[in-house]
């Protein structure tokens, strides 16, 4: 199920058409446009960045930073080979909209990474692609093969100077390659584990060369920027939150799936799209933002507006924009645990805080589930993870300790009910 | 040759993605397509690989180990592999595993008898929309697996 109200990243799709992908498809409903005005206008490297700054694009995958801004760190003048990456390692808990991108419009992404490297001056591209999903990958690769012979990929694109190579890379199983430096490192053929920072990717990236990456949805707003301007963009969503997002509603919905609307768009009208509840039982909590991001009571999300700024106010974060909906019957015990599990088992293993501690807090938390917990424990699994977040190399410490936080700060009473009475407040999953 | 020479030639074509003092890159896929031919990756495999691209065989296996749709020891002609995480946990996720392991009379990490079947259990594969979700052998993506759905795809893999 996808749903585009005001369409940029999913301008003019049709889902219920098998060739909507297609490179015809995408010319036919105004793909290419924006590359071909670039090429035919001569429009600058230095204008694009602008409009992408006017547009207050920010980045998809998670960290909200400004495209344009990312962009302009780009050492234009650097003598030797730079590389542009787009990261679809999409294994956040709760997000699944890059791969609604790379199989119902790759073309958008394509689009988008060949004005990247016009706009930075980049000649190689590289696509890495989430493992699970192959059958995406070999979609993404077809739909390379359609540009290059369209004469948008390659050697002297439109018949300009311009040159730009991409490629499909793909993954096989593992979060932490979502993580923009061990993205690096795997791409290499190595271990995905993350690099320090910095040096940045922007002068020590692929094969230590300058690097830029941005997230698949990223990529694919840009078209939209070129062709409409920034500030049309911008003003698709509210100040600092411009344009359009894709939102992954998974859980307790009767409609779940991938909805782009506009950022800044009540929580309560993004529910509605999704059918409401399912079941017409009762909103419990909201995890906002994929399974790092704290998670909120049902009462506060009903408050709030999806954008970047409202969701860091009510104390979370938009993260990738996977909403992850649970009604009443959800034990926030239970569902501690399953997401504990998850980070203790993709932890990568290189900082002792992060391997080790993520141990601890699943441990701890299963204990507690089980009817094993100690009165001690709550102080416990917050003094474990003190000790990990901002001491490790990436992020992925500080996102297992997130939702044992928010966990902690919303939904005590349960844990302690569940110390002490050694069963769940609640009958369901 | 270890490997067939139409696995050679994916291997090559992957190899081409890359700067040429760059064949490590390629390493994944290689290990990849070696996967599909042998059914899962043993130490020769492994070597094999490493040598075709002219890096050492400790590199290969490194990545062989960390990623996690590698199998290194061999597992049933279907590898089912179910989704329990927390967003297909709250859409069958969960009940989709258990049915799978009553079904087919194994636990989680275990093969059926035949050596059809190994079931596992999957963190996020990036389609919780979809839920449940199962994934056979790495590639193919079954979505929205309600007890009925499992039915009818064991009898189609049987």
């Amino acid at each position: 199920m996808t749903v585009y109200v005001k369409g940029v990243v999913f301008d003019g799709v049709d889902f219920d058409d098998p060739n909507s992908w297609s490179i015809d498809a995408y010319i036919q409903r105004g793909g290419y446009a924006a590359l071909k005005k670039i090429i035919a206008e001569g429009i600058t490297q230095d204008a694009i960045i602008a409009e992408l700054k006017t547009s207050s694009l920010r980045g998809r995958g998670g960290a909200g930073f400004p495209t344009g801004l990312k962009w302009s760190f780009m050492p234009r003048s650097f003598p030797g080979q730079k590389y542009l990456v787009c990261n679809t390692d999409e294994g956040e808990p709760g997000t699944f909209k890059d791969l609604d991108i790379i199989v119902n419009n790759p073309h958008a992404l394509i689009e988008g990474m060949i004005i990247g490297g016009y706009a930075m001056g980049i000649t190689v591209g590289y696509n890495y692609i989430h493992g699970e999903v192959f059958e995406a990958y070999e979609r993404f690769e077809a739909a390379l093969e359609e540009a290059r012979r369209a004469g948008f990929l390659g050697d002297n694109i439109l018949g300009s100077e311009f040159c730009f190579q991409l490629h499909a890379h793909h993954g096989y199983g593992a979060y932490i390659c979502g993580e923009e430096t061990a993205l690096l490192e795997s791409l290499e053929g190595k271990k995905g584990q993350p690099r320090f920072k910095p040096p940045f990717p922007a002068s020590y990236g692929l094969y230590g060369k300058p690097t830029t990456i941005n997230n698949t949805e990223t990529f694919a707003s840009v078209p939209y920027i070129v062709r409409e301007g920034g500030q049309k963009f911008l003003e698709l969503g509210k100040p600092n939150n411009g344009g359009t997002k894709l939102f992954s509603i998974s859980g307790h919905v009767n409609r779940p799936g991938n909805y782009e609307i506009p950022l800044g768009t009540p929580f309560a009208d993004l529910l509605e799209m999704a059918g409401g509840m399912r079941g017409g039982k009762k909103i419990k909590a909201v995890i906002p933002g994929g399974s790092s991001a704290p998670v909120l009571p049902g009462h506060i999300m009903m408050e709030t507006t999806m954008d970047y700024d409202a969701i860091a106010k009510a104390g979370s974060m938009l993260g990738s924009g996977a909403v992850i909906v649970m009604d009443e019957t959800v034990c926030m015990v239970k569902a501690l645990r399953r997401l504990s599990y998850f980070y203790y088992e993709e932890s990568c293993g290189q900082c002792t805080p992060c391997r080790e501690g993520t141990g601890w807090l699943y441990r701890v938390v299963d204990r507690i589930e089980r009817g094993l917990g100690r009165p001690e424990d709550l102080d416990l699994l917050e003094s474990v993870g003190k000790n990990i977040a901002g001491r490790t190399i990436c992020a992925l410490g500080d996102a297992a300790v997130m939702p044992v936080q928010g966990m902690l700060k919303h939904f005590r009473d349960e844990f302690l009910h569940h110390i002490e009475h050694k069963k769940c407040l609640v009958p369901g999953f | 040759m270890m490997l067939t020479p139409e696995s050679l030639a994916q291997i090559d074509r992957e190899v081409a993605k890359y700067p040429a003092d760059q064949k490590r890159s390629a390493v994944m896929s290689a290990l990849r397509i070696a996967q599909v031919e042998k059914g899962w990756l043993s130490s020769d495999t492994i070597k094999f690989v490493a040598e075709y691209l002219g890096i050492a065989p400790m590199a290969a296996h490194e990545v062989a180990t960390f990623y996690n749709m590698y199998d290194r020891a061999p597992v049933g002609k279907y590898k089912i592999t179910v989704c329990t995480n927390l967003p297909c946990a709250l859409s069958g996720g969960v009940d989709a595993g258990e049915y799978l392991q009553k079904k087919l009379g194994i636990h989680f990490n275990e093969t059926t008898a035949d050596g059809k079947f190994t079931l596992k259990e999957g963190e996020c594969m990036g389609a919780c929309g979809y839920a449940p979700v199962l994934l056979v052998n790495n590639h193919t993506m079954c979505n929205h697996m309600t007890p009925d759905a499992i039915d009818r795809k064991l009898a189609e893999l049987n």
